[in-house]
């Protein structure tokens, strides 16, 4: 029997310690390398893009945060995130909790149905929801675009909610309901107290699609005074003269709430991202 | 009686009527608009004039190249992120910090890391300035500006960022295989290659599956925000791909009824591999594994 501590096995653990170590660097390098600019001087960008800034120059922090309405786009961001995330979560968990918990018609073809609308790309909507938004007045609007948003994040959410009730005991449903307790009682004050590290799991999901999101920001909310964060960034590469480190420092304060969070519940992520194939 | 048979569909309402605003609708619209043209102000039927329109529209016709070219980033996704989720499964020393930052560029919204990605790869960029630094400077290349590199960057940047959804994936199932299956095939003497093989790769199949699918629909129809924002289709349409062809032509160039067509046949195509998907999603085969 080979030694665990024989050559092969140590040359073994060695190549894939440096291939894990290297795919490493590679998926953080971007992120260092906005971090480091967005404290360096223009010149000093130029003459040193890849190491570390002689000081930490916060005056790209000023810029970026002064210029390009920074703070406009991003409470337009928040208010799309907040609005679409709490909107969407309410709505999927009556719809999950009668998938889960009630027996009706058509039951599970509507299930499946809801289901495979989690992968429909949304470009093939744009043109006739722009037309109806349009009719509606919804266009530059928050409640058009969160409309919008929810519908797109209904079915994810259906899905795993509705996995989640499935899994709470029938018991104390019963239980519940010999008291005297409706469904909308049983709903209320025993399902969703039950549910919160599923509603937890969703908010993280759902908030980080909706702030990321680009094509339907693009469309629904054109004004300048609506432009959401992702829209605003996406036009800086378009422009010949774009002062880096500047734009760096905006990128990463637009990115720090996602790494907070991520940071704080790697384990929401996770759970919520595999949770719609290795459930 | 008649409560209880109500009482489902009230709860279901709400979603059901965001649901038909959001799909169902305008998927109707849809299609009505992918027959029609405007004449004097007012839409009319035209059969199928703007299918054949598109079908002799080069542009879409590249952007269609495009997008099938894209699904190389599929077998690479798959590949790369099975050995990392394995090497990560076989514990070796900091998995977990491996596992939290692999993850990371997933989460990172599209538009900053395409603009990141393109001061990375400009002429006189971050990788340019290193690849000359190191004596390379025959390989500084303008990786995004030129018509031939520029498809090639931007597979870069989506196998970048999409890859770590499957380590996620593969690692969340891998965890949940009887060790057992392992220590058995280790006494029968199988080596490496063959434990993966005919071990793990079995386990797992469903996951690889599924995210063999999920990434060929997200070729065919989820890059939008990668092409508009590093390359914007160019140079000379070398990027273009379906989604940024709706998007352009339905309002850049306020053509609705032929996009329409386009959106049409995408949604068909895409539909082929949501079907797989949904058939898959229903095999109980794929089970429980995340706490």
């Amino acid at each position: 029997m080979k030694s665990r501590y024989g050559f092969q096995y140590w040359f073994g653990m060695s190549v894939r310690q440096i291939l894990v170590i290297f795919a490493t660097l590679l998926s953080l390098f971007p992120v260092y390398f906005m971090a480091v600019s967005s404290f360096k001087t223009k010149s000093e960008y130029i003459a040193n893009k890849w190491g570390l800034p002689s000081s930490l120059n916060w005056a790209n922090f000023q810029t970026a945060l002064a210029g390009e309405k920074f703070f406009v786009r991003f409470a337009n961001s928040t208010i799309l995130t907040v609005g679409s995330v709490v909107v969407s979560l309410i709505i999927a968990c009556l719809a999950a909790y009668a998938f889960a918990r009630m027996e009706f018609y058509g039951k599970r073809t509507l299930f499946n149905v809801i289901l495979s609308l989690m992968v429909v790309p949304p470009v093939v909507m744009i043109i006739p929801l722009f037309v109806t938004m349009v009719r509606w007045h919804l266009v530059n609007t928050y409640q058009g675009t969160i409309i919008i948003y929810t519908g797109l994040l209904l079915p994810f959410s259906i899905y795993l909610m509705t996995n989640f009730f499935r899994a709470i005991p029938r018991e104390i449903i019963e239980a519940a309901r010999i008291d005297g307790c409706s469904n909308l009682g049983i709903f209320w004050r025993i399902m969703m107290p039950l549910s919160a590290p599923a509603v937890v799991t969703l908010i993280v999901v759902n908030a980080l699609w909706v702030w990321n999101e680009l094509l339907i920001a693009l469309v629904f909310m054109q004004k300048d005074e609506l432009k959401t964060l992702m829209v605003g960034i996406s036009a800086l590469r378009s422009r010949n003269y774009v002062d880096i480190p500047a734009t760096m420092a905006g990128l990463l304060v637009a990115t720090i709430p996602i790494v907070i969070v991520y940071i704080f519940g790697q384990r929401f992520f996770i759970r919520g991202l595999t949770g719609g194939a290795v459930k | 009686m008649l409560r209880k048979k109500i009482e489902p569909y009230l709860f279901l309402a709400p979603a059901l009527a965001v649901l038909l605003i959001v799909f169902a609708y305008p998927v109707f619209r849809l299609l009505i608009l992918s027959f029609q043209r405007p004449t004097a102000g007012k839409l009319h039927f035209v059969g199928i004039t703007n299918y054949k329109a598109i079908l002799n529209d080069d542009v879409f016709l590249q952007a269609v190249r495009n997008n099938l070219a894209l699904l190389i980033c599929v077998p690479i996704m798959v590949v790369v992120a099975l050995l990392l989720a394995i090497f990560l499964f076989e514990r070796i020393r900091g998995w977990q910090f491996y596992r939290t930052t692999l993850f990371l560029p997933y989460l990172l919204p599209i538009a900053v890391v395409g603009l990141i990605f393109s001061y990375i790869f400009q002429l006189s960029g971050v990788l340019n300035d290193f690849l000359t630094a190191i004596g390379l400077s025959g390989l500084a290349l303008d990786w995004l500006g030129s018509t031939r590199l520029a498809l090639p960057t931007l597979m870069f940047v989506i196998i970048w960022k999409e890859v770590g959804f499957g380590i996620v994936l593969f690692l969340a199932r891998l965890m949940s295989v009887e060790e057992d299956l392992f220590d058995a095939a280790k006494i029968d003497g199988a080596n490496w290659w063959q434990l993966q093989w005919h071990v793990t790769v079995p386990q797992l199949a469903a996951v690889i599956e599924f995210f063999t699918i999920v990434s060929i629909i997200t070729m065919l129809s989820w890059v939008f925000s990668y092409v508009y924002v590093m390359t914007g289709g160019g140079p000379g349409n070398s990027t273009m791909v379906t989604e940024l062809f709706i998007y352009l032509t339905g309002f850049r160039y306020n053509q609705m009824n032929i996009a329409s067509a386009v959106a049409v046949l995408l949604l068909l195509v895409t539909g082929v591999f949501i079907f797989l998907e949904l058939r898959l999603r229903e095999n109980s085969a794929i089970v429980e594994a995340v706490e």
